[in-house]
């Protein structure tokens, strides 16, 4: 048992699974010399040389593309993009060739690639730095996508993703990785498997990524000052989605809000509310609540960023709408 | 649309390519190379044939011209090595040995098809033989051929990569990216710019500043050459120096193929841009006839070898469109498989981890959805030009693959 951040958690398993298999390695921009632009790599080029820790040039698509590559050939590569908006340069290599490749080619290869992006508002960064693109990257069928909240589940999960066979988006949290958090055993998670972080019987609060440790603060919130007991659920992988652990929760509460920090429309929230009402309408005593960032560019000055994304009160004002005009 | 400045004439002479003549291999060399290209013609020939019978739907890109370039520079492989395209790949997978039989079949949609009917004609693939692929995104294939070059150099083998594309690829930034990577890394890979000298209906001096394409990577260290593209054994000589370099040498290179594509882009291409005289000025380097020509000649293979040759490529077509109609379409029920590869993290089918309903979105196989999409499939192009006239019309004055 320790306790450690949400970055040296990533740290952990990087080394972890770069010991037990010979295959993996790490690529990306400042990753090696510099130890990574958020130190999630710190020391790894020390320990385990330039063949496997490789500094790359600022060239996002073919930083993925030749992720891809390597792993249509047999390697087990792990990308790290610097941020989520960089990540756009990549999109055509992401999708195209990353989902796409395993199912064009009559399955004859897999794509055992991972690819490393942190995201989120809260540092100022401006407009082209501090996106949420979850939902981006959940409507592309091939991928999987993680999106942890705690070191635990940061460690865990991008274990699991290096193992796994296909290709992995992970989506790491800036605001996050200084977070410190109980890591235990050394075992990698599975995906699919939604965490309850708060039991509650009036109504589920949904939160992705850093909003699930903003749906917590939300719900104790709710609990000290509305006498409401809210279950917390965070989903930890988009793709596969814990539906199940969802659903059995909203035929407790009835009612259900989504937190999400990326835009509203197309949306996980949206795409969560639609799965929801399809598969648990007659146990909705009110309209799915969607608590999202601004429909904007994120704004620089900081009044108008931290505005601009949800916080607790943003939650328990969602929350206390669905027991309204009911 | 056809204005003046748009056609052009621009004979072989101006491409300020030398033909340089290098003695003929031996006999069974010969023969395999007329095999080769002979097959890859009339291949073409047939498909593009059975694309106007509807047999072939999307886009058709056809190599006819291009077959020295493909079989000089696949001849110059190992069969280790690693062979990455771009679309207009008929002939490399025929080339790398790809049977004639499942390349057809996945160019008519079939279940037998090397893609097993999800790739089509831009999307050819055949991990057995290390052809690693056709790609439909003008310039998406280099940087994944970096990453098997990177892969083998990981390895320590001495596998090199070959990595085809257009003359248009080279303005896009993945070629100055992965030209970079290559160079820096010391991957050992060969870049072959295919200059057929059109990106699309773009003429290569419309396009490209610096038409001599084997310089255009001189800037990120990676040394270029150029070879007659119409001249088998020009190429072959060519490529298989780069790769030696690339092998060894640990320096990546980039040739320059100097060719010619007779047909249009790809089937619905009306050819507005380029003048009649320019492509008959082009006619006499076809290599389909110069190469045969020059072994009868010099008496490397006698005539009625040749003309065997011509009867057996014949065949082959005839025994792979045959092949080809009678494997059946994909079966609608295998429309998820493979979108991900079942383990750890995803236990079931596709929708498992998309977690919509599965009785909406499984429904093709089960619900009358799917009876109409099978009918669809089954009617082929012929419901298509039946019911929808327009779309191939379209297709003509619209397509952008």
């Amino acid at each position: 048992m320790a306790e450690m951040r949400y970055r040296e958690a990533l740290n952990l398993a990087l080394r972890e699974e770069m010991e037990a298999d010979e295959k993996v390695f790490i690529m990306g921009e400042d990753i090696g010399v510099f130890q990574g632009a958020f130190k999630v790599t710190a020391g790894l080029l020390e320990e385990f040389g330039e063949r496997r820790v490789r500094d790359t040039p600022i060239s996002e698509n073919t930083i993925v593309g030749m992720g891809v590559g390597s792993a249509m050939a047999g390697l087990r590569p792990v990308v790290e993009l610097m941020t989520i908006n960089f990540a756009l340069l990549a999109l055509d290599q992401i999708v195209n060739s990353a989902a796409s490749i395993r199912y064009m080619f009559g399955a004859q290869v897999k794509v055992p690639l991972v690819i490393r992006m942190p995201q989120g508002a809260g540092h100022q960064l401006g407009p082209t730095h501090s996106h949420c693109f979850e939902a981006l990257y959940l409507h592309i069928p091939g991928l999987l996508v993680a999106a942890p909240s705690t070191a635990a589940d940061a460690r865990g999960l991008l274990k699991a993703a290096i193992r796994d066979d296909n290709p992995v988006i992970f989506i790491e949290h800036e605001t996050l990785y200084g977070r410190r958090g109980e890591v235990n055993g050394d075992e990698p998670m599975r995906f699919g498997e939604a965490a309850v972080r708060r039991e509650g019987a009036d109504v589920t609060i949904i939160g992705i990524s850093r909003m699930a440790e903003t749906a917590l603060k939300g719900a104790e919130l709710l609990s000290s000052e509305h006498k409401i007991e809210a279950e917390v659920i965070d989903p930890r992988t988009l793709r596969p989605l814990d539906l199940d652990k969802m659903i059995e929760s909203v035929k407790k509460t009835n009612r259900v809000v989504v937190v999400e920090e990326g835009w509203p429309h197309g949306g996980v929230g949206a795409n969560i509310a639609a799965l929801i009402q399809e598969h648990a309408f007659d146990y909705l005593d009110a309209p799915v609540g969607r608590v999202t960032g601004a429909d904007v560019p994120m704004p620089y000055s900081k009044p108008l960023e931290q505005a601009a994304f949800p916080h607790e009160e943003h939650v328990v004002q969602a929350a206390i709408a669905t027991f309204r005009d009911v | 649309m056809a204005t003046e400045d748009a056609t052009r004439k621009r004979s072989p002479e101006d491409t300020g390519i030398e033909t340089t003549t290098h003695d003929l291999p031996d006999s069974e060399t010969c023969q395999r190379i007329i095999e080769k290209m002979l097959l890859i013609r009339r291949f073409e020939e047939r498909a593009g044939e059975m694309y106007a019978k509807a047999k072939i739907g999307g886009f058709l890109h056809l190599c006819i011209g291009e077959e020295a370039t493909i079989v000089g520079a696949t001849q110059a492989l190992r069969d280790t090595d690693y062979l990455m395209s771009t679309y207009r790949e008929h002939g490399q997978a025929l080339a790398r040995g790809t049977s004639a039989n499942s390349v057809m079949a996945e160019l008519f949609g079939r279940v037998d098809g090397c893609s097993g009917g999800r790739g089509g004609s831009m999307h050819l693939f055949d991990f057995e033989r290390r052809f690693l692929g056709g790609y439909g995104i003008v310039g998406g294939n280099l940087p994944l051929a970096a990453g098997v070059a990177l892969a083998s150099d990981y390895e320590g083998t001495d596998d090199a990569t070959l990595c085809m594309f257009g003359d248009g690829a080279t303005n896009q930034g993945t070629f100055g990216e992965t030209m970079n990577f290559a160079r820096l890394w010391s991957l050992p890979i060969v870049f072959m710019v295919v200059n057929n000298q059109f990106g699309m209906g773009t003429a290569l001096e419309r396009h490209s500043a610096e038409t001599n394409l084997s310089n255009k990577a001189a800037g990120y260290g990676v040394p270029g050459m150029r070879c007659d593209g119409m001249d088998v054994l020009d190429t072959h000589a060519t490529v298989s120096e780069a790769l030696e370099i690339a092998r060894t040498a640990r320096e990546p290179q980039l040739v320059e193929a100097v060719t010619y594509r007779y047909r249009g882009h790809s089937m619905a291409d009306p050819e507005e841009y380029r003048t009649k005289d320019e492509v008959e000025a082009w006619r006499p380097r076809d290599p389909v006839e110069t190469f045969p020509r020059r072994v009868l000649d010099e008496g490397v293979l006698d005539k009625k070898t040749i003309e065997q040759l011509g009867r057996e490529a014949m065949k082959t077509i005839d025994d792979c469109v045959e092949f080809a109609d009678s494997s059946p379409f994909p079966d609608l029920a295998s429309l998820y498989d493979n979108v991900y590869v079942i383990g750890e993290q995803v236990r079931a089918p596709w929708y498992s981890t998309d977690s919509r309903s599965p009785d909406t979105h499984r429904g093709e196989e089960e619900r009358d959805a799917g009876d109409i999409a099978r009918e669809l499939a089954e009617a082929g192009a012929a419901h298509e030009d039946e019911t929808e006239p327009d779309i191939r019309e379209a297709r003509s004055h619209g397509e952008g693959g």
